[in-house]
């Protein structure tokens, strides 16, 4: 705008502060309460569970890792990211199946559709009590890697299924007729067309399934047997721990969830940069 | 497998249903080897249809497709020998110009050196070697559309199926365009399928032109037969550049007939081998648009051996080398008349004007 024009148009619309507060005190309750036990778990040994701060020290933190009572907190973190990982595989191994099936109407195509997103709606505390009592119908133990798996699945499948739909639904089905057309068996066809191009998505379901299982409780909470995973044991402490422990361990795990997203993010942009290179190279 | 090199194509019998719907119905047809052949349609009438079961991507319901004498009906594309560009061309978007184009020495297993040197030759041939290491969507429509044929002819395919191949491409580039697909047609040397609604582009183009109408073939022959002697009404308004006019058979003297249409009487006309006419039967003449002559109303009889229609003039559209003279001729919907621009402008029409427009009556063509 010229130099000329009056000030008024560019002045901005009362509407525009107002937001603007709306969205910084949004952001506040967002990040406030985490930034507090971020900040409080790096206090010393006098350090309390309240403000005012006392002192500055990893002190919380060795004994996260050195004390049997704060609870078993290194073997339910080790079973938490195994069971986010054979969520995260399964979760991916299947939306994409599901993904490539529902491009086309099948017979029975609705039913499973909603059997599959019902799961979503279910309560998860009541879908987890409800699997513990299947299987103590089955006479089966339950445990980590079984019934909290399915438990987990339950969340994490319809999750990934639909983010797959909007991924395939941008598909164009003339590059697979095109492989084809060039002599491409569907093998080959799914391996150097179809994966590629799906790549994209499917990180982004690998992402979805492996956080929503590390951080997962209410389905897993009444599932995952005599050996818990770590949000289950976070409770459980909550319940006998009075120590800034608790903190450095919400410290720990957020950096552990911070760090798995930003792995995947740079792989991508890895990935992009690998190709933008070979360009270059010519 | 014992397949000749040979790409003559023969469909016999061809018929697709889907469900109720039939979209090809008994199709035959023998294209000649190294022929470029076009089918004209319009949407919906099975042209494209017809190309898929060529290319393997469909299975005739009925019916023989014939490749160099085989039967190749239910193998897979590249058992045929046959490729096929796509709509839009379905370049793969992650792998780069010379990926894509390798892509089909990839599947085959071909070694790397052999991929290396048939890409860059084949990219030479396109002229896109500068190109080599872009990705799809950094390429304009011309440049895709020579990626796609590339891709298609690296493997050496005996027929290459082209599905509307310019349609993504703006005006200009489509007529840039077409030569070079004649131009790569010549250089391969293989047999040219191509499907287009565009009767410009089929007629530039094509040694054989395919016309068709729901599902079935209309008329096929070479381009100048198809637009200089269409067979009837639907192939001559199809093709364009003809005036259909609906007559009566009014007298009937050995080798001509004498017809009469709502707005002209007496045309006569040459009346060719076996075709049986009685008077009062109805029939379709065609007359092409720039065998008209258009001259104002002076009273004067037609000279013998003119025919001569007197209408209002719609609409004029200077087109350049020649005027478009849209005339309100009775009982036609459209009758139009091509003038050359040195002819209009000694006298120009305006809108509204009455003119008396003649041909020579043995060029009127009859029609089925």
């Amino acid at each position: 705008m010229s130099a000329g024009t009056p000030r008024a148009l560019d002045r901005r619309p009362w509407t525009f502060y107002v937001l603007t507060c709306l969205f910084v005190a949004y952001v506040i309750a967002l990040y406030g309460p985490m930034l507090c036990i971020y900040v409080l778990s790096f206090q010393d040994v006098r350090g309390g569970l309240v403000f005012p701060m006392k002192g500055l020290s990893l002190h919380w933190f060795v004994e996260l890792f050195t004390q049997v009572r704060t609870g078993d907190v290194k073997g339910s973190f080790d079973r938490s990211i195994k069971l986010a990982m054979m969520v995260t595989v399964i979760t991916v191994v299947v939306s994409f199946l599901a993904g490539m099936a529902f491009r086309r109407r099948f017979w029975g195509d609705g039913v499973v559709f909603y059997l599959m997103v019902g799961s979503l709606v279910a309560p998860g505390l009541v879908l987890g009590i409800g699997i513990g009592l299947l299987f103590q119908v089955f006479h089966l133990d339950p445990s980590w890697f079984t019934s909290a798996l399915g438990a987990q699945l339950s969340l994490t499948l319809p999750f990934g299924v639909l983010v797959m739909f909007a991924v395939v639904s941008r598909f164009d089905r003339r590059w697979e007729e095109a492989a084809r057309d060039l002599g491409a068996s569907s093998w080959q066809t799914t391996r150097m067309v179809v994966i590629p191009i799906l790549l994209p998505g499917l990180v982004a379901v690998a992402l979805f399934g492996f956080t929503l299982s590390y951080d997962e409780f209410a389905r897993t909470l009444q599932t995952s047997g005599s050996l818990n995973t770590l949000p289950v044991e976070i409770w459980t402490m909550t319940l006998n721990v009075t120590s800034p422990s608790l903190y450095s361990l919400g410290t720990v795990t957020t950096i552990v969830s911070f760090a798995i997203i930003g792995l995947c993010l740079g792989s991508i942009a890895q990935m992009q940069k690998r190709r933008a290179m070979r360009k270059a190279d010519h | 497998m014992a397949t000749t090199k040979a790409g003559n194509i023969e469909l016999a019998g061809v018929c697709k249903r889907y469900g109720d719907l039939l979209a090809v119905d008994g199709v035959n047809l023998k294209i000649p080897d190294g022929a470029y052949c076009c089918f004209l349609g319009p949407s919906g009438c099975g042209k494209t249809t017809i190309l898929r079961m060529i290319a393997g991507h469909e299975d005739p319901t009925e019916g023989e497709i014939l490749i160099g004498g085989d039967n190749v009906v239910g193998l897979p594309p590249p058992q045929r020998r046959t490729a096929m560009m796509f709509q839009s061309y379905a370049l793969f978007p992650h792998l780069t110009v010379s990926d894509n184009i390798a892509f089909p020495l990839r599947v085959r297993k071909a070694s790397k050196e052999a991929r290396i040197r048939l890409v860059g030759a084949m990219m030479e041939k396109v002229r896109i070697s500068e190109l080599a290491d872009r990705l799809p969507g950094q390429l304009s429509g011309g440049q895709q559309q020579r990626v796609a044929l590339a891709r298609a002819a690296i493997t050496e395919p005996r027929v290459l199926l082209l599905d509307e191949p310019l349609s993504a491409l703006d005006e200009q580039l489509r007529i840039q365009m077409r030569q070079e697909l004649r131009r790569m047609q010549r250089d391969l040397g293989i047999t040219f399928i191509h499907v287009t609604h565009t009767q410009l582009e089929a007629i530039a183009l094509a040694d054989l032109v395919v016309v068709m109408e729901s599902g079935r073939i209309k008329q096929a022959g070479p381009a100048r037969e198809i637009y200089a002697a269409p067979k009837d009404r639907y192939v001559a308004e199809f093709v364009g550049g003809q005036n259909v006019l609906k007559c009566r058979v009014e007298r009937v003297n050995g080798s001509s007939a004498t017809l009469a249409s709502q707005a002209a009487k007496g045309i006569e006309i040459p009346l060719a081998g076996t075709r049986h006419l009685a008077v009062g039967d109805e029939v379709d003449i065609a007359v092409r648009r720039d065998d008209l002559h258009l001259r104002r109303p002076d009273g004067n009889a037609a000279a013998a051996g003119v025919a001569g229609i007197s209408a209002r003039v719609r609409a004029v559209e200077y087109q350049g080398y020649f005027v478009k003279v849209m005339l309100d001729a009775l009982g036609e919907e459209d009758f139009i008349a091509y003038v050359s621009e040195r002819e209009f402008f000694g006298d120009p029409f305006t809108v509204g004007d009455v003119v008396v427009a003649t041909w020579a009556a043995e060029r009127s063509l009859l029609l089925a």
